[in-house]
């Protein structure tokens, strides 16, 4: 299968290990990834953050990026929750059929990447081994939003070597929140305390999460307070190929 | 119109006030035990209900139903009200429904009121103005008690008093009710606030209420309780007085079947409420001799022409949205400056009142959608807030300071941005060279602006020197050598 990527800005521009572990996964599986080079962002920050004149045309962007693609890979829940909670309408507010018709057509071709292995190519082992212990952060937007369920955990269960570990309380906001990570610092500072205690508790190696910016908060926590608990995107713990000693 | 909604208009900024609720461990701990023992009540109870999820719908669609029609049931309501032999009044804002109220009281002769259930009383401050009019009124739900009693504000909407623990409540009692060897065991705590509330009960003439539901249908009213509190507000006193909000209104009988199985397990975790009382109208020789009710709107009408804001007119008032909130968690409900607190209260005090009171609420949220989750009346609160969000910025744009600040102008860039490769890409290089000023140990450990936000609480990785697009094109590059050397 032909699978666009679209990686998200942020991955692009801070996390390139995660796209690169994507493309890697799925060339393993025999897919041929493509990167359309024109692509930026989905628009989540800034509508979000109520600047909903200025998403349009970064979401126009994206969909004209994407209209040709058979099937697009995001690995960002959140990127893909607003997509499909608010690309129908922002275009329906345009009032501009004919980009409210490709935003119809393309929306049930993005795949978050965990529902593209399991529900669109029906798979759960891809063949990594990973020999640590890992816990899974189930992001607000993955289960509330896609309500990907038990998805990315049978994708890491089937990992070679792996020690998957619940964190207390897991389904609890890290409190990143986008913006409200800087304009609430304080909440979001002591929401990720109260997470950052839970991912301690569980005497994790690894975090893993199919967000990097959940993990991005969590890491900076963690970091900040001296631990050297790895965050890893789901999509590299798939890629990986080390093996026990 | 002078519209109120509890003390919103002089509230400080959502995280201004939040830093200093961050600062009182006292409250924290108390806010994190009630809330999570709440909760996990309230899960065990949803989980005992197979249909839950129909509920939810039958809720929503008969909300959505009442307030597209409300000026149809409103006028029902009123018939069969005063058929029943109650007096309906009609009050367009705060100031009306207190000069209601306090008429109807001077009329019956009395100077103290016994209230209960009275979340709308204090949206409209009827206290302090009942006090200005030579009025006392006196708190009976206990935790409404327990806040006057402390000169406190209410920090939830079901459990107004879940910011203080049994150690405070003693204190509290001892002070204001003169004792001096009460002990924190809740049956002594129990005890002492009976006795003076007996009291009460038994010689105020007047009592003052508030609802659950409005029953178009029949007229009548109905409040859920725990405590038997109420039941004697509304049952004992010779003159009873109900403050309805206009959006209580339910159509029928029939359709409390829904919400009395929602309210209490969403609230507080019970099957069903300890006392559940309805009535219609005044009946001899049984409850008081005279019914008024007062229906207020209070700015609720101004959020009828948009559906999406309209939604927000269905909330029963069972605080799930707070109890699941992980900011309401850390920050307790005084934060927010209103006496709707939470999720629920971040959309409805700005809507109810003018939103340049409430302009920071609106952002009071990381939106991890768990008030949403558990809404027994499906209220999208993430996107009632983001619509929200989007009138703070067009409200903004439109003066200078708003354009020049800081939060605009880096989303206008950024804006320009994602609009194109060019200076997409260009961007990118900017950040790697721009960040090298502020890197330390390998870390962003302090960055400057609205960033400091971030770096306050977090390190940052930096930039890393080759981003994935970057890499995808090294390696497209590299593929025709590739492919030619295995051939």
């Amino acid at each position: 299968m032909q699978i666009a990527l679209f990686v998200a800005c942020y991955n692009d521009t801070l996390f390139p290990q995660t796209g690169i572990a994507v493309t890697s996964v799925l060339e393993r599986l025999g897919h041929t990834v493509t990167f359309p080079m024109q692509q930026t962002c989905c628009g989540q920050m800034h509508y979000n953050t109520g600047f909903h004149r200025e998403a349009v045309p970064i979401v126009r962007r994206f969909v004209q990026t994407f209209a040709d693609a058979e099937v697009v890979c995001v690995p960002s829940s959140s990127c893909v929750a607003m997509m499909r909670e608010h690309y129908e309408m922002i275009a329906q507010a345009e009032n501009d059929p004919a980009f409210l018709a490709d935003v119809r057509a393309l929306l049930p071709r993005i795949f978050e990447l965990s529902e593209l292995l399991v529900d669109r190519l029906g798979i759960e082992d891809v063949g990594a081994s990973f020999p640590y212990s890992v816990a899974y952060h189930p992001s607000c937007h993955s289960v509330r939003v896609l309500h990907l369920g038990d998805k990315p955990t049978r994708l890491l269960r089937a990992v070679q070597g792996i020690h998957l570990i619940d964190i207390p309380n897991k389904e609890q906001c890290c409190g990143f929140g986008g913006t409200f990570a800087v304009k609430n610092a304080d909440v979001s500072g002591a929401m990720l305390a109260e997470k950052q205690a839970s991912i301690l508790s569980t005497g994790a190696e690894v975090v893993t999460a199919v967000d990097n910016s959940c993990l991005m908060h969590i890491y900076g926590g963690l970091h900040r307070a001296g631990s050297t608990i790895r965050t890893l995107h789901l999509a590299e713990i798939l890629a990986s190929q080390e093996s026990a000693q | 119109m002078s519209i109120r909604v509890g003390k919103t208009s002089k509230a400080p900024d959502f995280p201004v006030a939040a830093k200093t609720a961050l600062q009182n461990v006292q409250l924290r701990q108390n806010v994190h035990h009630a809330a999570d023992v709440i909760r996990n009540k309230r899960a065990l109870r949803v989980s005992e209900t197979p249909d839950w999820q129909e509920l939810r719908n039958a809720a929503h669609d008969i909300k959505a139903h009442t307030l597209a029609h409300l000026d149809h049931y409103l006028v029902d309501f009123e018939r069969n009200c005063q058929n029943a032999g109650g007096t309906v009044h009609w009050a367009r804002d705060a100031d009306e429904a207190n000069a209601i109220a306090i008429g109807l009281i001077q009329q019956y002769g009395g100077d103290e009121v016994i209230k209960v259930k009275t979340m709308t009383s204090d949206e409209i401050q009827m206290n302090p103005a009942l006090q200005a009019a030579g009025i006392t009124p006196h708190e009976t739900d206990l935790a409404d008690m327990i806040v006057q009693l402390g000169e406190d504000e209410p920090s939830h909407i079901v459990v107004p008093a879940l910011h203080k623990n049994r150690f405070e409540i003693r204190d509290i009692f001892c002070k204001k009710m003169a004792l001096s060897n009460l002990t924190a065991e809740p049956e002594a705590l129990a005890n002492a606030a009976r006795q003076y509330l007996r009291d009460r009960f038994l010689h105020v003439k007047i009592g003052i209420s508030g609802a659950n539901f409005a029953i178009a249908e029949t007229g009548s009213v109905c409040v859920v309780e725990s405590e038997g509190n109420g039941r004697m507000c509304v049952t004992l006193p010779e003159v009873l007085i109900t403050l309805i909000g206009i959006e209580k209104i339910i159509p029928s009988f029939q359709d409390l079947e829904v919400f009395l199985q929602l309210l209490p397990r969403s609230a507080t975790g019970e099957r069903m409420n300890p006392y559940n009382s309805l009535w219609a109208g005044v009946h001899a020789g049984d409850g008081p001799k005279a019914f008024h009710v007062i229906l207020l709107d209070n700015g609720r009408t101004k959020l009828m022409h948009s559906e999406m804001e309209r939604e927000t007119l269905d909330c029963i008032r069972c605080g799930a949205c707070l109890n699941a909130c992980p900011v309401y968690r850390e920050t307790g409900g005084h934060a927010y400056g209103s006496i709707y607190s939470g999720p629920i209260g971040a959309i409805l005090s700005p809507q109810l009142n003018s939103l340049e009171y409430s302009r920071s609420l609106p952002y009071a949220s990381s939106l991890c959608g768990a008030c949403y989750e558990v809404c027994p009346v499906k209220i999208n609160i993430p996107e009632i807030l983001i619509h929200l969000r989007g009138r703070v910025v067009h409200d903004d744009q439109k003066t200078l300071s708003g354009t020049l600040s800081q939060m605009n102008l880096a989303m206008k860039g950024a804006a320009l941005v994602f609009g194109s490769r060019r200076r997409y890409e260009a961007a990118q290089r900017l950040g790697r060279m721009g960040q090298m000023l502020f890197q330390h140990n390998g870390q962003l450990e302090h960055l400057p602006g609205m960033a400091g936000g971030w770096t306050r609480f977090r390190d940052l990785r930096p930039l890393p020197k080759q981003s994935f697009r970057d890499w995808w094109k090294a390696r497209e590059a590299a593929k025709p050598a590739t492919e030619s050397e295995t051939r």
